[in-house]
């Protein structure tokens, strides 16, 4: 990808250029399976629970398992705190993290049951809801949940009229030209789009590009989950 | 999901002798380790892992009105959430009994020690005060968050930088932290909750021992051995004797703990 002549991301980054990710998996010792992701200095952890029987029983569905996301963020996970407890905003991102996860799962080998997954914000600096998504993804794996294949999830900016991967606060809040516009996308390895999310101001032949872009970092993505499941496994 | 009634009968035989199932002797705690900075948004931060057990508090820092009884002090706000990442027990929604006594036992510790000088948080009498907040989450229980969550508190409280305030405008500027710090007492609290068990006292118990215990007192003190807040939980009774033998237990087991955790607050 080309960057546009006199463009400089805040922090100095390429614009392919991710920040350091972390992954851990096993990091809640209750949990049946757990994990730790982060982007820089967003911090997400994951804990599943599950499959167990569905409560209320009246959710109970015969015919599949109920996948069941919490994503929620600390109260001092930003700068002004957040009063503990579900915003609109929360139970959407609970929503889509849901839809990003159930395609890759075989959860109608869990009839009546329910699989939880909690995911918890520690430090937030933005691309919160991608990180939660690898955390959740790991998670799952750890669980040991039967599962087509990975997701990994991004997001990609548009600043101005420049697109750059992994997106940080202040790119975020960037207004410059066009402003910002924020895509997050989670994808399997082979390119599947299981969520995809857009605020903001771009042509389709620039949101092309932007998904081209995803692929590519969620290749490095799956490669630093990957080597956290494998590492779970020598200890 | 409780503990097994077959697990339940020999954590007391075991008792009986002395005995605990991790090898502990009635009087030990678990492992004590202390991290900072767990989250940089967090104007200070602690993770404390006591054995398996794992709690993060964070304090937040804001300004706002001081109370009508105390217009020349700081106000102190202490939440905690058990959250279901931590525990299969545990269930989304608003906070239950467990998660707001946790709360409240750390609150009364802080507070009633008088470890934070409110008085130096006010910055215009009657209008304008530091707010402390001090927020506990769970990150995997496996019994005694309370005394847990208490020294995280008290670890957050000690590393907290203050945020700048812009008197002006009349906003806090989260982005450039000083080098100030919380004024704070020299004696630091420290919670510790005895727990009764077929006339057995223990400290510290996994989460099988909580399940299993009958009676417990949280007491919130110095290392020196001032008393300022405690609370009798759970419907058994104590006799004055055994009152008695807690008092004298977790007044060793507190210089201990203390000891323990000393070299992490420096």
């Amino acid at each position: 990808m080309t960057k546009q002549k006199g463009f400089e991301r805040p922090d100095g980054r390429k614009v392919d250029e991710m920040r350091k990710m972390e992954a851990k998996v096993g990091i809640v010792p209750n949990a049946d399976g757990s994990a730790m992701f982060s982007f820089g200095d967003t911090i997400a952890i994951a804990a599943v629970y599950g499959p167990r029987k569905m409560h209320p029983q009246h959710q109970q569905d015969p015919e599949k398992g109920t996948l069941r996301c919490t994503y929620s963020m600390l109260s001092f996970s930003v700068s002004d705190r957040i009063k503990p407890g579900p915003s609109r905003r929360s139970m959407e991102i609970s929503k889509i993290t849901e839809w990003a996860l159930e395609p890759i799962l075989m959860i109608k080998r869990y009839p009546n049951m329910v699989i939880d997954v909690h995911i918890n914000i520690l430090q937030a600096n933005a691309s919160t809801r991608c990180a939660g998504i690898n955390a959740a993804a790991l998670a799952l794996a750890h669980a040991g949940i039967p599962m087509r294949e990975m997701v990994s999830s991004v997001s990609i900016g548009k600043l101005d009229k420049q697109l750059v991967v992994d997106v940080n606060k202040d790119e975020e809040d960037w207004e410059e030209g066009e402003g910002a516009t924020d895509i997050p996308i989670t994808m399997t390895p082979n390119g599947m789009i299981t969520h995809l999310q857009l605020d903001g101001k771009i042509t389709s032949k620039e949101l092309k590009e932007a998904i081209e872009l995803a692929r590519k970092a969620a290749k490095e993505i799956y490669e630093v989950q990957k080597k956290a499941l494998k590492e779970s496994l020598k200890e | 999901m409780e503990t097994p009634r077959l697990t339940a009968e020999r954590i007391r035989e075991y008792l009986a002798q002395g005995k605990r199932f991790d090898g502990r002797k009635p009087e030990d705690f678990r492992e004590i380790s202390i991290e900072g900075n767990v989250s940089n948004k967090a104007e200070g931060s602690a993770r404390v892992r006591l054995g398996k057990t794992e709690v993060i508090v964070g304090i937040k820092m804001g300004v706002a009105e001081p109370y009508p009884d105390s217009p020349n002090k700081g106000n102190l706000m202490v939440t905690a959430e058990l959250l279901p990442l931590s525990s299969p027990r545990f269930e989304s929604g608003p906070p239950r009994f467990p998660a707001v006594e946790l709360g409240r036992l750390v609150d009364r510790a802080i507070r009633e020690s008088k470890f934070i000088d409110f008085e130096k948080l006010c910055i215009k009498e009657g209008e304008k005060v530091w707010s402390v907040f001090i927020d506990i989450y769970s990150i995997n229980d496996d019994g005694n968050l309370v005394d847990a969550a208490g020294i995280a508190a008290v670890a957050a409280l000690k590393w907290t930088k203050m945020p700048k305030y812009d008197e002006k405008e009349g906003k806090v500027i989260y982005d450039e932290p000083t080098d100030k710090k919380i004024p704070l007492a020299k004696d630091i609290p420290i919670c510790i909750t005895a727990h009764k068990i077929d006339g057995t006292i223990i400290v510290d118990p996994t989460l099988e021992e909580e399940d299993v215990s009958e009676a417990k007192i949280t007491i919130g003190a110095t290392p020196d051995g001032v008393i300022s807040s405690m609370q009798k939980g759970s419907p058994a009774e104590l006799s004055i004797e055994e009152v008695h033998e807690i008092l004298d237990l977790t007044e060793k087991i507190r210089k201990k703990v203390f000891l323990k955790i000393e070299k992490f607050l420096e």
